[in-house]
Formats: structure tokens, C-alpha cells, sequence
């Protein structure tokens, strides 16, 4: 029945057959078949006998990697990551994006939403530099003001401590912009007449926020959150990666997932214990994002993502 | 709003006051690392090695940009790649979302949910870096391939969406038009639909343009060859080599430890950042649309 109905429909509508069929092998090869390689987390695996000629080795990788002790210390870094940063980077965003659409200033409004959003089109390798020529012992900017003062230079990559702050303070700076733009868009969507009858009512400004302007970027902020949720055992590698770099004194404090399953993937030539990480990375995203999904369609279904 | 200027109460004062302080410290920070970046650049070495970098130059100096522009044979050769990958990229991106995009907009296209879905799933679930690593290089042979920095990003499920949007304010009327007239589906996609489709081009192209520009990671995964090396990776081998740094050196002819690598890091990244930062504000717009209807869940 059905494989007649697709032949009908191929033959009806070749053409539209044809302009979706670039895309579909992209997809088909460049993501879904590599999906196949996951199960390298199962096996022993030799370069030379290919991933599918590798032997089998059950749960042996998740094992090691568990028992390791990495397993832990990376699910609960790239966690702990990502939950800093989706408070910090999202409440900034909404106070920014309320403030701004307050300003009656169109020159003041228009510079800074441009600066702001400006950190959004630099690439993490420039965000590199600036971490580096601020934070940096012998030349960083810190340091260069604290010995013209007097002080003693502080060694910020041997303190691991200081990092959770600095990877979400440039966190925030590179998507404070961004997001604010979203709810921007947001407020501009509240009815004007609604903030007018509140000010002839007398309502205050504060009032006015509180009550009309927050309310209504509520929804935003949970598919925002929902989303982020959804990523939670995903590191930002190239933010990672860039901020922190190769730097042994820090893995403990700064090592996420996809950190991890770098470095090992270019230096350790057993690649199964790193394919176990990821494939434990796809398929617990995956879960949570289904049962967030479901959980959130089954108190209000239009906070629902799919 | 001239009607509030008559007159602010206390409690709105207090707020303007706040509102625009917290938008004018928050757009400082995001300059700071800038001026300091170009300030860096345009500091003599012997200054930066004895105070650091500081926000203004203290001791002016164009060294590191005399020494790049004396050998810029290197940088020439990045930028081509960066602007090759770049354009390539862009283009066959946007044949691809357009054409998709139109295709699942099609209500009459009886597959369109099966093939959005099969879109879509992918940003639901993927293999992860392993496998994915693996496969590009054993099955499709991407090591130290220029296609392996093009391929993995023609084609965006998120882009797809916000392209989706633009498809769908065109009236299904005007497909319906054309075909009684006896357009066949492709003149009808290029005549028609594209023209219509100018805005979403712009703003999804300029999001595909600044993705490749900006990426260093793909370059970093499959290549091997330094000649290959497109802008971002080639500045960020810079900053980690000093190796690197020494070869500028004797192309330049100067002993390594006269080179000034301090500022002549950050004159690199200058000149990596400066054609984004001068093109931004005239493209914000793009952006600006493309995010805000990104937001708004397709």
C-alpha cells in the first residue's frame, strides 16, 4: 500500500523529489551514517581493521571510563557548566533586553545593541586572545595592573579555581547579545496600548515591568530553557577549547565532555573508552530531551518544543 | 516618546538612571577586549614585556603590523582560503535550505512531515565527535580535504527553519498561477520563488557566510597541511606556536627573539577580526531577523 503510494508520489511530483534529494544525502551521509561508528563504544577498536572489523568487547569501555574516574568528573563538569551559564547568560539577557526596550534614547539604544550583540561575530579563536592577553602571567592585562601598582602578579592558570568565573563571565559576553535580540523581540510584541492604560491606571515603571513586560517574555524564556536543558551534557567545545586550551593544571576544573573526547580522540590511540563517552553523551541527551519534552507537554502543551 | 518627558516621578527616575547605566557598562565590556586587542597590536614589545597589555598603547608602535604586512604572503593565502571555503559554502547552503525549505513549505507534497522529520531528528540525536571523526576519514577519505571544512556546514536544521518561514508567507496562489500557465517546478522554484525569497537569502546566507569564516574547528580535525589552513585556524596555529612565530621571523629577517610576538599575536588577530567588525553593522539587520524568527519556534 504504502510503497505504491510513494511511487504514485515520486511519479507525480518528481521534481520536488529531485530539489529535496541534495539535502537528504548531505544529511544521509554527513550525519546519519556516521551514527553507525557509535558502535566503536563496543568494541576493540584497530585502525587497520576498520570500525566494523574491530572485535567485539561488551561494556569493557564504559567500564574503564567509569572506573577511571573521568566518566564522573566530566558528566558533572560539563553539568555544573552548563547550568552556570544558562542562569547567568539568560538572566543577563532578559535584563539587558527589558532595559533596552526602555530606552527612549533611539542613538544611545541603537550603539549599544549594536556593541552588545557585536561579541556574537567574533570567532572563539579571537575570544582566545582576549582570554589569553588579559589573564596571562608574564603580559596579561591584570597582571600588568596589578605590578604598576605594587602588587604581586597572580598566577590564573595555576589557580583552577578562578576558572568556572571566567568561562561564564565570556560566556555571557559572547551571547548576552544574542539572546537579549530574542527577547527584544519579545517585549516589541506586547500590545503598546496595554503599557498605556497601565500608566494612566498609575502604575509605576517597576510595576509596569513586572507585571506586563516579564509575563510576556515568560514563554521565551522557557523554550530557551528547554532548549538549553536539552544540551545539558553538551560542552561547548570550541568555547572550552579556546578559553582553556591544552592546560594540564586545569582538566580537573575545566574538563567537559567534549574536551575530553578531543584530546583523547588525538592522543590516546584507544579509541573506544572515548567512543563509549560519546555514544553515553548522545543517548542520555537524547533521553532527556524526550522526557523534558514529554514533562513539559504534559503540563502545557504549548511550552512543548515538538 | 515626547509624552514622558513632562515629568518622570522619583521611582522612574531611579530607574532610568539604572537602565542606562547597566546598557552602558554592559556595551563597555563587551569593547574592552576589543580596544585592548588593537591597543596591544600597536604597543612596541619592549613596552608589553615590561607593564603587559594595557587599554591604551603606552609606547606606540606599528612593528608587528610592518612585519605582517612584510611577508603577508602567508595571510594572503588564508584569507583565499577562508574566502573560497567561504563563498563556495555559502552558495551551495543556500541552494540547498532554499530548495528544501520550498519543499516541505509544498502542502500539496505528501512526504513533506516524513522528510522534516528526518531533518530534524538530527538535532535530537548524532553520533557524537568519535564516530563521526571516524567515519569522515575512513569511509568518505575527508583527511586533509577542503570539503571536510565545507560539507559539515552546508546544511543547518535551524537555518532550514528560519528559511521555512520565509517559504511560507509566499501565497500558495501564485505556485498555483504559474502552474495553469505551464511552468514546470523548477522554472517556477527559480522564477518565482527565489526572487520572492531575497530577504531569507540575505539573512540566511550572511549566517552561513559568518559560520564558515569563523570556523577553525573542522580545519583543526582534518587538516594537515598548513598551507590549507583557512584564516581562524592559521591565526590560532599562530598563538600556539612559537614555531610558527619563528618562521615569520627569518621570512621577515629578523632574529626570533627581536621578533615581537606580543603585539605581533594581537596584530594576527586584528587583522583575522577586522573585515567582520568593519562589515557588522551594515549586516546587523540580517542578523537581528534571522535570530528573532529563529526564536519563534517553527
Amino acid at each position: 500500500m504504502r510503497k505504491e503510494g510513494l511511487g504514485h508520489e515520486f511519479k507525480k511530483n518528481k521534481a520536488l523529489f529531485a530539489m529535496i534529494l541534495p539535502a537528504f544525502l548531505l544529511v544521509l551521509i554527513m550525519q546519519y551514517l556516521p551514527m553507525s561508528g557509535m558502535v566503536l563504544a563496543f568494541k576493540a577498536y584497530r585502525y587497520d581493521r576498520g570500525v566494523f572489523g574491530s572485535d567485539w568487547n561488551g561494556i569493557a569501555n564504559f567500564r574503564y571510563l567509569f572506573a577511571s574516574g573521568t566518566g564522573w568528573l566530566i558528566t558533572r563538569n560539563t553539568i555544573l557548566y552548563n547550568l552556570l551559564n544558562l542562569i547567568t547568560s539568560q538572566l543577563l539577557a532578559v535584563v539587558i533586553a527589558i532595559f533596552i526596550c526602555e530606552i527612549n534614547n533611539m542613538i544611545f539604544k541603537k550603539v549599544t545593541q549594536t556593541v552588545i550583540l557585536l561579541p556574537y561575530f567574533i570567532s572563539w579563536v579571537v575570544v582566545g586572545v582576549f582570554v589569553y592577553s588579559i589573564f596571562n602571567y608574564e603580559t596579561g592585562l591584570i597582571n600588568g595592573m596589578i605590578t604598576s601598582t605594587g602588587g604581586e602578579p597572580i598566577n590564573f592558570y595555576g589557580w583552577p579555581g578562578i576558572w568556572p568565573v571566567i568561562i561564564c563571565c565570556f560566556n555571557s559576553w559572547k551571547w548576552t547579545g544574542y539572546n537579549s535580540v530574542i527577547y527584544i523581540a519579545a517585549i516589541m510584541g506586547i500590545d503598546g496600548e496595554i503599557n498605556e492604560a497601565a500608566e494612566i491606571d498609575g502604575a509605576n515603571i517597576f510595576q509596569r515591568i513586572w507585571s506586563i513586560t516579564i509575563p510576556s517574555i515568560r514563554p521565551t524564556l522557557i523554550t530557551m530553557i528547554l532548549l538549553q536543558v536539552g544540551r545539558i551534557l553538551r560542552g561547548d567545545f570550541e568555547m572550552f577549547y579556546q578559553i582553556v586550551g591544552n592546560n594540564g593544571q586545569l582538566y580537573n576544573a575545566t574538563d567537559v565532555i567534549d574536551t575530553y573526547v578531543f584530546r583523547s580522540l588525538i592522543t590516546n590511540p584507544d579509541i573506544g573508552v572515548t567512543a563509549a563517552a560519546t555514544f553515553y553523551q548522545s543517548v542520555l541527551c537524547f533521553a532527556i530531551i524526550m522526557i523534558v519534552n514529554s514533562v513539559v507537554k504534559h503540563i502545557d502543551e504549548d511550552y512543548a518544543l515538538f | 516618546m515626547p509624552a514622558r518627558k513632562i515629568k518622570l516621578s522619583t521611582s522612574s527616575k531611579v530607574f532610568y538612571v539604572i537602565c542606562y547605566t547597566v546598557v552602558a557598562l554592559m556595551a563597555i565590556i563587551c569593547l574592552i577586549p576589543f580596544i585592548l586587542l588593537i591597543s596591544g597590536s600597536f604597543t612596541s614589545e619592549q613596552f608589553i614585556r615590561f607593564h603587559g597589555y594595557s587599554l591604551l598603547p603606552g609606547e606606540f608602535s606599528t612593528e608587528a603590523y610592518k612585519i605582517i604586512f612584510k611577508t603577508p604572503q602567508r595571510i594572503i593565502r588564508a584569507y583565499g582560503v577562508s574566502i573560497m571555503i567561504t563563498v563556495i559554502g555559502t552558495f551551495l547552503g543556500l541552494l540547498l535550505t532554499s530548495m528544501t525549505a520550498y519543499v516541505i513549505s509544498r502542502k500539496d507534497f505528501k512526504y513533506r512531515n516524513w522528510f522534516s522529520f528526518f531533518f530534524y531528528f538530527t538535532t535530537l540525536f548524532n553520533g557524537g565527535m568519535v564516530s563521526t571523526y571516524i567515519f569522515y576519514i575512513q569511509y568518505l577519505n575527508l583527511k586533509d580535504s577542503y570539503l571536510a571544512l565545507i560539507l559539515p556546514m552546508m546544511f543547518n536544521v535551524f537555518y532550514l527553519l528560519i528559511m521555512r518561514t520565509f517559504v511560507s508567507s509566499i501565497p500558495h496562489a501564485l505556485i498555483e498561477a504559474a502552474k495553469i500557465d505551464g511552468a514546470g517546478e523548477w522554472r517556477i522554484f527559480f522564477t518565482i520563488i527565489l526572487p520572492l525569497l531575497k530577504s531569507g537569502l540575505a539573512t540566511i546566507g550572511l549566517f552561513l557566510a559568518l559560520g564558515y569564516w569563523n570556523d577553525w574547528y573542522n580545519a583543526m580535525l582534518y587538516l594537515n597541511t598548513e598551507t590549507k589552513y583557512p584564516l581562524q585556524y592559521m591565526l590560532y596555529a599562530i598563538q600556539q606556536q612559537t614555531q610558527a612565530l619563528a618562521s615569520i621571523a627569518s621570512q621577515a629577517g629578523i632574529q626570533v627573539q627581536n621578533l615581537p610576538s606580543s603585539s605581533l599575536k594581537l596584530a594576527m588577530a586584528v587583522v583575522a577580526t577586522g573585515p567582520i567588525v568593519i562589515v557588522y553593522p551594515f549586516v546587523q539587520k540580517y542578523f537581528v531577523a534571522g535570530i528573532t524568527i529563529g526564536s519563534v519556534k517553527g
